[in-house]
């Protein structure tokens, strides 16, 4: 069973790579995201603010959970993501995924971070240093990426 | 049929959701948004580029010549920007 979470309050990664331990685990390998401040030549960030699509988003996550179990052999898979207003340096997202052998950890991980971007119905507004609020735009590299996954 | 909008639809049309039923004429995704652009004003701005409009018809995406019989619950967004 995957570890779905959407939620506002700050996760623990380091207790949730202890909750993916056991006897027939050889490895976790985990993603933790983070709220960025900078972003280039473009201006600071101030603050981020989550929306989702309550219902939809937990679904699309345990699909897409369902997805990199049927592909690698996992022993475990969680997927966390935070909404709501977000100060840089704050956890956002964590995925994790646990199995007998390191490839297939690792490449779950992978996949799960890329696809996630393309898949879950969230949307980032961005708070920027100048005072102005932005909703930022899809990323045409975020859907390559996503698409080079595909089965 | 209830319609939801999120993020920028949301703003630019001014509600996050609304009722209606199916408009006569109207078939599939890409019909109703073209109805619902001549709406309002706002939901002119929030429809008026097509192509940065994604839709999920029951929480599943779906493209805009998807059909709309039978459809309960219909919402559109932007590209989503998660992660």
């Amino acid at each position: 069973m995957p570890r779905i979470l959407v939620q506002a309050v700050d996760f623990n990664p380091g207790a949730e790579l202890a909750r993916l331990g056991g006897e027939e685990t050889g490895g976790i390998a985990s993603f933790t995201g983070i709220v960025r401040a900078s972003h280039g030549a473009g201006p600071r960030i101030a603050a981020l603010t989550l929306e989702h699509y309550p219902g939809m988003t937990e679904a699309a996550l345990a699909k897409l959970a369902a997805r990199a179990q049927a592909r690698w052999a996992l022993t475990g898979c969680t997927i966390i993501h935070r909404i709501g207003r977000l100060l840089p340096g704050e956890n956002i997202v964590f995925v994790a995924a646990a199995s007998a052998h390191r490839g297939d950890a690792l490449q779950a991980v992978a996949f799960l971070i890329d696809y996630l971007k393309t898949s879950a119905p969230f949307w980032k507004a961005e708070e920027r240093e100048d005072g102005t609020r932005h909703w930022v735009a899809a990323r045409a590299a975020d859907e390559a990426a996503a698409a080079g996954w595909d089965e | 049929m209830k319609l939801l909008y999120f993020a920028w639809v949301r703003e630019k049309i001014g509600q996050t959701e609304e009722n209606l039923p199916l408009p006569e004429g109207v078939s599939t995704v890409g019909g109703l948004v073209s109805w619902l652009r001549a709406r309002s004003p706002g939901h002119a701005a929030a429809f008026a580029d097509p192509r940065l409009i994604r839709c999920a018809i029951g929480q599943e995406f779906v493209g805009m010549d998807t059909p709309l019989a039978g459809a309960a619950e219909v919402a559109f967004f932007p590209p989503v920007t998660g992660g």
